[in-house]
């Protein structure tokens, strides 16, 4: 047995009285979970101390919290490790953060997480008519989706999120994952309808502000943001949804600037993502009204000739040869019929396949078939599945 | 040491005093930067979004640039956002030996082949673990006495972990905190230094975007910061740039100096600051130098010099 000290975020709107920190030191062994660490203090030392817990084993998701700032679940999270990472031996438990708290370490998910659950129409729409038999689907799109599937609603993601940081009202992490869930699936009848509604939203898919927090977060491996990527790229490129949020013009101003010059041209994409993909774009309204707004930045650039008009009117760019090199490029992958794209997650790593003997390198799983959800848990050697 | 040196787009765009900061010091650290000047945008996230082959054929086109760069040990790049989108495209390329062929036969075309295994590091990356701490302790010249420094890392150099290496054999996540020390100054501890600046939904939710970098920001501010630094350019252009536009979403005063990484470096190691390109920010680090000494503030006289 070790001691291991705790500082439990202690909080009970009720009282009035602000939230506090209090220590207490407990006995277990090093490699039991930091749930069993505020059990035990629980029992030993205050009955009244608030934790939401059920199963023990990271599958029902209660346990979500904060320890030594990073959201994870406490029945996942073994004592030594926490230890390890806590910034000066004692392991720090707050509730998960972007949600209001009800007492202690148990926030409120029902406000946050499961309203924006249900933001996202979370069942399958099925295409008519259904079959009079089962629907067969093809077996990578449906690994494709189990990622998203093995979410178990913990909150974990919502919790780091640091675009609902700043802005409560975005759809984030889980619930567009789930979204996904759906998009991803080809037996779903609304496949359009649902990604223009999560496009078009000011806080839908384009409020990602593609900060990697929710895959790290995440204790399943679902990788949100890559599921919100994926969303942006059947939204953009497949189905040519034009947003109000300039995502697909950004996207588009992005893409078909590197293709000319090579190297990103700044002070293009801004007036093209607000007025669309042309030279052109800096003297429509929408633009012009951007370039206003942005003055206050601007003259300040010019004057302390961090930006110059000279690198404006003349913007570098590769040479006309690697010019050349990149237009090759470009028509050659976007001229497939159809966009190819590698998804670790269906194919896993070479070395991998390897050891599970001789199986193709594209388009198969894991050596028993299934991307089991230990497959993708974050944290695991660069030999381990992939969880993007 | 010699390496293929990636500069990125924003370097030589809007923020060119960063790329002229680092060709000022490598030689004090006895860098041989030899540039990629050939190389396409690795499209920051964006071109993957779009099209993910697209990403990683540019993206190989570069690193096969990068190993045709003879005796360099490796591929080194200043910028978060490179390192990140960079390296999200190379774990698929190396992940998948039939993926990468499919890759290459469309740069054959230009007999240009990429080679699994590159090591693409950032500047901060290299410098502690190539360079090393030590060494660069003995070569400080100037050091940073009094100088409160607020790390600020950027999201594509601190996260996914496991895609990024970091782990706690390479704690590359706290590396800016041991570069301010070792160069004699005193890294502040606030809310924002692994954050998001903000800078990637600046064109679709500007309002949500500057509240990022001007809450960071305030934070630094709080925490007595005298100035940020940051490895990331696109982070510099939210944070500096964009300041005066933070300031009012936020509603207060902010006057924050953000440096690049080389210029806190090159400071240190005794480089005047008018040859670092400091004049150039939108917020003026009168907090970090003493502009008519051209020395570091608080450090005083006796260590004014070179």
């Amino acid at each position: 047995m070790s001691e291991f000290t705790l500082r439990l975020r202690r909080y009970n709107p009720e009282s009035g009285a602000p939230p506090y920190w209090e220590e207490h030191t407990v006995d277990l062994e090093p490699h039991r979970s930091v749930l069993e660490a505020i059990l035990q203090a629980r029992a030993r030392f205050d009955g009244s101390i608030g934790i939401r817990c059920s199963c023990r084993a990271a599958i029902c998701g209660s346990c979500g919290v904060r320890i030594n700032g990073r959201s994870d679940l406490a029945c996942h999270t073994h004592l030594d490790t926490a230890l390890k990472h806590s910034r000066d031996g004692v392991i720090e438990v707050e509730p998960m953060g972007n949600m209001p708290i009800i007492k202690d370490l148990i926030v409120d998910m029902e406000a946050v997480h499961w309203k924006k659950i249900q933001r996202v129409t979370p069942w399958l729409i099925a295409k008519q008519p259904v079959p009079e038999r089962e629907y067969v689907v093809p077996k990578e799109t449906m690994i494709d989706v189990t990622q998203s599937m093995a979410c178990i609603q913990c909150g974990a993601c919502v919790s780091d999120c640091l675009s609902m940081e700043v802005d409560p009202e975005f759809i984030g992490p889980a619930a567009l994952a789930k979204a996904y869930r759906f998009v991803g699936d080809p037996r779903d009848d609304q496949h359009f309808e649902r990604l223009q509604d999560l496009a078009e939203d000011p806080h839908g898919i384009y409020d990602c502000t593609h900060c990697f927090a929710c895959i790290d977060a995440c204790p399943k491996g679902v990788a949100p943001m890559s599921q919100i990527m994926r969303l942006r790229r059947l939204a953009g490129s497949d189905h040519g949804i034009v947003d109000a949020n300039n995502g697909e013009r950004h996207e588009e101003a992005f893409v078909s600037l590197v293709r000319q010059y090579g190297l990103l041209n700044e002070a293009e994409l801004l007036p093209r993502s607000y007025g669309g993909d042309s030279p052109l774009a800096k003297f429509k309204p929408s633009a012009q009204k951007e370039l206003v707004s942005s003055l206050p930045a601007i003259g300040k650039a010019l004057l302390r000739r961090k930006v110059t008009p000279a690198a404006v009117l003349k913007p570098h760019k590769l040479a006309r040869t690697d010019l050349q090199q990149i237009k090759k490029i470009y028509e050659t992958v976007e001229g497939r019929e159809q966009r190819f794209e590698l998804n670790l997650y269906i194919t896993g790593y070479d070395e991998e396949l390897e050891g599970a003997g001789a199986q193709p390198a594209v388009g198969s799983v894991g050596g028993d078939g299934q991307p089991s959800a230990e497959h993708g848990q974050p944290g695991q050697t660069p030999g381990g599945s992939p969880t993007r | 040491m010699k390496v293929a040196y990636w500069p990125g787009c924003v370097s030589r765009g809007f923020t060119p005093e960063l790329h002229g900061s680092m060709a000022r010091i490598a030689p004090l650290l006895d860098l041989e930067l030899v540039e990629i000047d050939r190389g396409a945008c690795c499209g920051a996230g964006v071109i993957a979004e779009h099209n993910q082959e697209l990403a990683d054929t540019l993206n190989a086109r570069t690193f096969a640039l990068a190993q045709e760069v003879g005796g360099a040990a490796m591929m080194m790049n200043i910028c978060s956002t490179c390192q990140g989108a960079q390296t999200e495209c190379q774990e698929r390329l190396d992940a998948n030996a039939e993926y990468r062929a499919h890759v290459n036969e469309t740069l054959a075309q230009e007999s240009l082949s990429y080679e699994k295994g590159l090591t693409n590091k950032n500047f901060l990356w290299l410098l502690v673990e190539e360079f090393g701490l030590d060494k660069l302790r003995e070569r400080v010249r100037r050091p940073l006495t009094d100088l409160h420094v607020g790390p600020f890392y950027g999201c594509y150099i601190v996260r996914p972990v496991d895609r990024l290496g970091i782990d706690d054999e390479l704690p590359r996540d706290t590396y800016l905190a041991l570069v301010i020390e070792a160069l004699g100054g005193t890294v502040i501890d606030y809310a924002g230094s692994h954050k998001c600046c903000g800078f990637p939904i600046i064109t679709m939710n500007k309002e949500a975007s500057l509240k990022q970098a001007g809450r960071h920001l305030g934070d630094a501010v709080d925490a007595r910061a005298d100035c940020l630094v940051t490895p990331c350019p696109l982070c510099h252009l939210n944070l500096d740039l964009q300041q005066p536009l933070a300031e009012r979403v936020v509603g207060r005063e902010l006057k924050m100096p953000v440096l690049h990484l080389p210029q806190l470096v090159g400071l240190a190691l005794g480089v005047p600051a008018d040859q670092l390109g400091l004049a150039r920010h939108v917020v003026k680090p009168t907090a970090v130098i003493d502009w008519t000494a051209s020395v570091v503030a608080g450090v005083g006289e006796s260590t004014a010099e070179g």
